[in-house]
C-alpha cells in the first residue's frame, strides 16, 4: 500500500508493518530535546515524584537559549536547575549558551532522517527538513517522553506543498512561508506539511528548515522534505552517521495519498511583510512599505542563521542605518557568530550600526535583551508577530526575510530590498 | 465524574499561546502568571473569572508556542474546560494532559458572553443553561477520557510507574561523569 513519509517514520517507530491517518499508535521516540524554559525546571520535580530518571540520558538533547545570559535573579535560577539537572541526570549532549536548539540540533549531527524528534517546543518542526519526524510538546509531554521514551499520537494526513520555479533576487525560503501562511492558512492542526519541488530541491539545509520551521506557523505538526545528496551531504558535514539508503527509504511513494495539494510558483514572489499580529498577515513588501519603524531586528532559529546574517550584509554593507532607528542582531548559534567573524559579515553589520546581541530566543521569545515599549514598531526576522510576544502588549511587529529587515533598517520605515541589491550588483 | 459547570468566556479566532501566558510574565510563578491571563484582549478575564468558568473560543484556539502555562494559567484560575471550534495541537495535549478538558465545538451563535454552560463528558453532551439547547460533542478517545478521570498524565504515569516490577530508571545516577 503506498504511504507517505510521515507514515512510513510511524509505522517504523510503532513497530507495525503500515499505519494509516487517524490510527492512534504508541511511538518510540529517538531523540527528546528541550531548553532552559520547558526543560529541566519543569521536568525535576516530576521526574522525582514518579521516582524515575531519564529513560536513556545518551538520548535526550537539552540547550540553554531562553534565559541566556541571565539578566536577573530569576533567570539565573532557571539556568542553574537546567546545569544541574544536566550534570546529576548524566546528559552528554547539553548545549550551554551555544545557540538555539533547533539550530544546534543539525549543526552537531543530532538529526537524521526517519528519526521521531520530540522538543519542548513548538519550532521543533525545523528539524523536519532532514526527513525526520520532529514536532514540539509541552512539559508534562515531555516529562513522559524523557521518563518512558515513548508518546501516544494520532497518524497525521499530510498536505504536500509543490513549490516550482526559482526564487528572485532578494526573496527567500521565508517570504515562501510568509505568502504560505497567508494562503493555505495557519489551521492545520493535526497534519503534517511535507514540501517538494525544484525549487525545495534547490534550496541548501538552511533554507530548507525556514520551510519546516515556519510549519508552526501553518498549524502542522511537522514540515517534512524528503532527504536527498543535500541532506546527507549537510548531515556528515556536521558529525552525523546517515546511510545512503535513507534517500530511498525516507519518501513518500509517487501514489501516496495526500489530504490537499497545494502548489507554488516561487518566480512570481516577491519579497513579503506581514503585519502585526499574524504572520497570516502578510502582503508584497510593496503594500506596507513606508511604514515608520523604531527597530529592526535579526534573531531567531529561523532568523539569524549564517545565510540570514549574509543576506542582511549584503543590503548593508558600505552603508549606514536610519538615524533613530536601531538594527539588533542576535546569531542563532556561537558557531554563526564566529563563521560571520571570519567571513567579513559581522564587520559589515557592526559597520552600518548594528548592534550584536547574545545568542539565543532573546526578545523573539519576549525575553532578554531587545523588547519593545507600547507603541513601538519593529521589523523582524522572527517567525511570530502574536500581540505581545516581542515586549510590551501594544507593541506592532512586522515580519520580513534578513533582506527585508536590513532595507528597512536602512531606511527607517519598511523598504524592498531588491533596489539595494540591484545598486550592489552595478557598482560590483 | 460529574458534570461541570460554569459561565462562558467567549473569545475569537486566533488566540495564541502569547495571550494566554504572555512572555514578559513567564519567569513569575504560577498563580503570578495567571493573572496576566489574555490581559491584552480582555483586562477583566483573570481578575473576573470563578472556579467552574468555562473559556470559550473559535478557530485555532492555542496557536503558537508549546508552553504549558497556557493552559495551566487556565487550571489555575478555576476554568474547568474549553471549549472552541478548534484547537492547536500541542495546546490540546496540554490541556487534556494536565487534566483541563478541550472540547471542540463551534460555539458560533450557540454561546453567549456570560451564559450558563454545563458539560458532561462522560455523557458527551454541552448545554447552554440559558438557552434550554443541548448538543451533542465528540466522544474523547478512550485512553484520553481515562486520563481526564485520573486527572491528568501526571496521575497515568504514576500508576505507571507504581505498577509492581515497572522498572524504573534509576533516579538521578548520582556522582555519574560530570564531564
Amino acid at each position: 500500500m503506498a504511504a507517505t513519509l510521515v507514515e512510513k517514520i510511524m509505522a517504523r517507530a510503532a513497530g507495525r508493518d503500515t499505519v494509516s491517518p487517524g490510527d492512534i499508535v504508541t511511538i518510540a521516540v529517538d531523540l527528546a530535546m528541550a531548553h532552559d524554559s520547558s526543560g529541566p525546571r519543569r521536568w525535576q520535580a516530576r521526574l522525582e515524584a514518579l521516582g524515575t530518571g531519564l529513560w536513556d540520558p545518551d538520548r535526550v538533547v537539552i540547550v540553554s537559549d531562553h534565559y541566556v545570559p541571565a539578566v536577573d535573579a530569576e533567570s539565573a535560577a532557571i539556568l542553574q536547575v537546567t546545569r544541574t539537572f544536566a550534570r546529576d541526570y548524566g546528559v552528554k549532549n547539553f548545549y550551554d549558551m551555544k545557540g538555539i536548539c533547533h539550530v544546534i540540533l543539525p549543526e552537531n549531527g543530532h538529526v537524521k532522517p526517519g528519526m521521531v524528534i520530540a522538543g519542548g517546543d513548538s519550532h521543533t518542526t525545523n528539524a523536519g527538513a532532514f526527513g525526520a519526524y520532529a514536532a514540539g510538546f509541552g512539559a508534562t509531554d515531555m516529562t513522559a517522553i524523557v521518563a518512558t521514551g515513548e508518546t501516544w499520537t494520532v497518524v497525521p494526513e499530510t498536505i504536500r506543498v509543490n513549490i516550482s520555479g526559482a526564487l528572485g533576487d532578494g526573496v527567500t525560503a521565508k517570504d515562501i512561508m510568509l505568502a504560505l501562511c497567508r494562503d493555505l492558512g495557519m489551521g492545520h492542526h493535526f497534519k503534517v506539511i511535507e514540501y517538494g519541488g525544484p525549487c525545495v530541491d534547490a534550496m541548501d539545509m538552511e533554507g530548507r528548515t525556514v520551510l519546516s520551521n515556519m510549519a508552526a506557523e501553518l498549524g502542522a505538526e511537522t514540515g517534512l522534505i524528503a532527504p536527498d545528496e543535500t541532506t546527507l551531504a549537510h548531515i556528515r558535514a556536521h558529525g552525523g552517521v546517515v546511510e545512503d539508503e535513507a534517500i530511498q527509504r525516507w519518501r513518500s511513494d509517487p501514489d501516496a495519498a495526500y489530504a490537499k495539494v497545494f502548489n507554488l510558483d516561487a518566480s512570481a514572489l516577491s519579497p513579503q511583510v506581514a503585519a502585526p499580529h499574524s504572520p497570516a498577515n502578510s502582503a508584497d513588501v510593496g503594500v506596507h512599505a513606508g511604514a515608520r519603524i523604531d527597530q529592526a531586528y535579526i534573531g531567531a532559529c529561523v532568523g539569524a542563521k549564517l545565510s540570514d546574517l549574509r543576506m542582511a550584509a549584503a543590503v548593508l554593507k558600505g552603508r549606514r542605518i536610519a538615524p533613530g532607528v536601531r538594527l539588533l542582531v542576535a546569531p542563532a548559534s556561537s558557531r554563526v557568530t564566529a563563521a560571520a567573524a571570519r567571513d567579513g559579515t559581522l564587520e559589515a553589520l557592526v559597520e552600518a550600526g548594528a548592534v550584536v546581541l547574545a545568542s539565543g530566543c532573546g526578545a523573539c521569545a519576549g525575553l532578554g535583551a531587545g523588547l519593545l515599549a507600547a507603541g513601538e514598531v519593529c521589523i523582524s526576522s522572527t517567525n511570530r508577530n502574536f500581540k505581545g510576544r516581542m515586549g510590551h502588549k501594544d507593541a506592532s511587529v512586522y515580519l520580513g526575510s534578513p533582506y527585508t529587515v536590513a532595507a528597512s533598517a536602512l531606511e527607517g520605515r519598511i523598504a524592498d530590498p531588491r533596489p539595494f541589491l540591484k545598486d550592489r550588483r552595478a557598482v560590483a | 465524574m460529574s458534570a461541570r459547570e460554569g459561565r462562558a468566556w467567549v473569545f475569537g479566532d486566533g488566540i495564541d499561546t502569547d495571550l494566554l501566558a504572555p512572555g514578559y510574565a513567564m519567569k513569575k510563578s504560577p498563580a503570578e502568571l495567571a493573572k496576566h491571563t489574555l490581559e491584552a484582549v480582555d483586562p477583566h478575564f483573570a481578575a473576573h473569572i470563578k472556579p467552574g468558568d468555562m473559556l470559550v473560543a473559535g478557530a485555532d484556539l492555542g496557536i503558537g508556542s508549546s508552553r504549558e502555562q497556557a493552559a495551566i494559567s487556565l487550571k489555575t484560575l478555576g476554568v474547568s474546560a474549553v471549549i472552541a471550534k478548534s484547537f492547536a495541537r500541542i495546546f490540546y495535549r496540554n490541556c487534556m494532559n494536565i487534566g483541563l478538558p478541550a472540547i471542540q465545538f463551534d460555539p458560533a451563535g450557540r454561546i453567549h458572553p456570560g451564559d450558563q454552560l454545563r458539560l458532561d463528558l462522560a455523557a458527551g453532551r454541552l448545554s447552554n443553561l440559558a438557552t434550554g439547547k443541548t448538543w451533542p460533542v465528540p466522544a474523547l478517545p478512550p485512553h484520553l477520557m481515562t486520563m481526564i478521570e485520573r486527572g491528568g498524565l501526571m496521575a497515568s504515569l504514576t500508576a505507571r510507574f507504581a505498577k509492581p516490577g515497572a522498572a524504573a530508571h534509576p533516579p538521578r545516577p548520582q556522582g555519574a561523569s560530570h564531564d
